[in-house]
């Protein structure tokens, strides 16, 4: 069933396609990467395809290959039942460079698991709306799931954040530099020390 | 005694104009200890809201690269840790779909079970909870009570309560113990009474209604949009369950029916989950009645079963063939599959890479609640304030499974 899904892309867009491959029934292809987003609209808006529901999107790191990121998708067709995997190889050797088409505007579940691509191998999304880290910290070094971060790293301390408009929403821990944050009990008692010396 | 406010001229009360920011969790109880969400109200409706996970991030995926096959079972326990046994039977079905190994009828009938048992323990946990978030407290302490009858059960089968780590590539640890039958039996006929006084209890309850009926509506193109699967999805009337769309083990030749909901609002989805665990005890009834009482649980692969341990300690080719498969690993033939359950909220599919060495190379959980976790700020955008808990709850968030 999904054969045909395979052949049906092979027509419509023969230049997308990389290689195809499958294995124990799932159907996988691999597509260029610019023609990453034209294919998953074609994907889920025709009606052979149907491919209604992005089941899936994450990457796995080759550090040996030339792209070295494959970013895979699995793809399913409530209405139809059948299922497809797509791949696209982005990033060098170093893993810069790698960037792909969002496909946020098609499928709204592919926002967060971009997040955590990005999060997790630094791939990062075209157009993406909010391409934040979303497992991880803002301070986080590195990404965590490339095969050269090791596993035994200890991330260094994060300092204060730096928070702007900070004095609206006092009286929450203007020290701690977080809009959301302990209070500093020191009204009257103790002083907050100033840069300058004190003169007597 | 004098009013307070006798001095204040109305002219001098400032009214707020701008929109207040409003930080819930993430140690928040109805947060469930792990999503922090920050919200921007104008009165009591919520303008903009932005959903923040990974509290719980304990790097699941890493750690799953660095051991054999076997040793992810324990890491796979603490995804959905209400229902485990959900969790080891599904990465132990991906890697059996990547090795081309079925295992024996008996073993498919008690991975059913089981299964099922863990189904019922999660949505007892949900639903109870979310009675408990709206303060009926009686409900979750005899959900729970409940729960607590499965969860002794599945310490009789495996030794463990919550992270049995029972799960084995080509079978179970251990083979279902002499009074499993009765013993489920018992448990099942108890904890369906408990629905029935839960239904009692809560059904006739306009105020538990209220705060249910018609509060976060999803139409059914947004649920298909976010990759909601499970029981928000079949809330939304999309009757979508793996085990009916695309049998596996034996859920094709049990009869059980799949419900619905209409509205997709919170009430829905606490209603597809209590009919689901009488769905569930359906399917535990047919499987008990069907699974043979002898005969192995485990495939007779010396690739992926260990030897029994007479033959470890007594015979050279057995101690051999322990330990190769205890130091250097499974040997799972080089390849990538993706394999799907149903879970307890859902889709639980495993994208596993293998380079044919004993290690895995990439072990990628579906995790269903983080998709739907996902759906969240689209869910209470636009809701009241209090309705958050509500609907936070019925779509119940795992922090292991979400945060991974």
């Amino acid at each position: 069933m999904a054969k045909a899904l395979v052949d049906l892309i092979a027509r419509t867009f023969p230049d997308a396609i990389v290689e195809t491959s499958a294995q124990h029934g799932d159907e996988t292809v691999v597509l260029t990467p610019d023609s990453w987003k034209s294919v998953a609209r074609f994907l889920r808006d025709d009606p052979r395809a149907r491919l209604d529901m992005l089941m899936d999107l994450t990457a796995v790191d080759y550090p040996d290959r030339e792209p070295r990121f494959e970013v895979v998708v699995h793809l399913y067709s409530l209405t139809k039942g059948h299922r497809l995997r797509i791949k696209a190889r982005v990033g060098d050797a170093e893993g810069e460079n790698a960037e792909l088409d969002t496909l946020t505007e098609l499928w709204a579940s592919a926002n967060w698991a971009e997040r955590e691509a990005y999060d997790m191998f630094g791939v990062s999304f075209r157009g993406h709306p909010d391409l934040r880290r979303i497992l991880t910290y803002p301070e986080f070094e590195g990404h965590a799931l490339r095969k050269d971060y090791p596993a035994e790293r200890i991330q260094p301390l994060v300092p204060y954040r730096d928070v702007p408009n900070i004095e609206k929403l006092a009286p929450f821990g203007r020290d701690e530099g977080m809009p959301f944050g302990r209070q500093t009990h020191a009204h009257g008692r103790l002083e907050i020390p100033s840069d300058e010396p004190e003169s007597l | 005694m004098e009013a307070l406010d006798q001095d204040l001229d109305d002219a001098e009360l400032e009214v707020a104009s701008e929109p207040m920011l409003l930080n819930v969790g993430p140690a928040h109880p109805a947060m469930h200890g792990t999503v922090r969400i920050v919200m921007e109200l104008s009165g009591e409706s919520i303008e903009r809201c932005d959903v923040q996970v990974g509290y719980l991030h304990r790097g699941f995926e890493k750690m799953c690269e660095r051991g054999t096959w076997t040793q992810v079972f324990p890491y796979v326990d603490r995804l959905n840790y209400v229902s485990p046994m959900l969790n080891n039977v599904g990465f132990a079905m991906a890697c059996e779909k990547l090795l081309g190994v079925t295992v024996p009828d008996r073993c498919q009938y008690y991975r059913m079970i089981l299964g099922e048992l863990a189904r019922m323990s999660d949505h007892l946990t949900c639903d109870g909870a979310m009675a408990m978030e709206l303060g009926a407290f009686t409900p979750f302490l005899w959900m729970i009570k409940g729960r607590e009858m499965i969860w002794d059960l599945m310490e009789e089968e495996t030794g463990a309560r919550l992270t049995h780590s029972f799960g084995r590539v080509g079978g179970m640890a251990q083979p279902p113990t002499d009074g499993f039958k009765e013993n489920v039996k018992a448990v099942t006929k108890q904890i369906l009474h408990i629905i029935e006084e839960v239904e009692r209890l809560l059904l006739g309850n306009r105020i538990f209604l209220d705060r249910l009926e018609n509060v976060g509506i999803v139409s059914q193109e947004d649920a298909i949009s976010l990759g909601w699967t499970g029981p928000c999805l079949r809330a939304t009337g999309i009757p979508y369950d793996i085990r009916k769309s695309h049998p596996y083990m034996k859920y094709g030749e049990v009869d059980f029916d799949v419900p619905v909901g209409s509205a997709s609002d919170c009430f829905d989805r606490f209603m597809v989950r209590i009919e689901e665990l009488k769905q569930s005890s359906r399917i535990i009834d047919q499987c008990l009645e069907r699974m043979p009482d002898s005969g192995p649980v485990n495939v007779d692969d010396p690739r992926v079963i260990l030897p029994p341990k007479e033959d470890v300690y007594t015979t050279i080719e057995g101690t051999i063939q322990h330990f190769k498969i205890v130091m250097e690993g499974l040997k799972i033939p080089a390849g990538e599959v993706y394999s799907y359950t149903e879970g307890g909220n859902g889709e639980l599919g495993f994208y596993i890479v293998s380079d044919g060495s004993g290690t895995p190379y990439r072990v990628r959980i579906r995790p269903p609640c983080y998709y739907i976790t996902g759906g969240l700020e689209r869910v209470i955008t636009g809701q009241m304030m209090a309705d958050v808990v509500p609907c936070f709850g019925s779509l119940n968030m795992i922090g292991g499974e979400c945060d991974r």
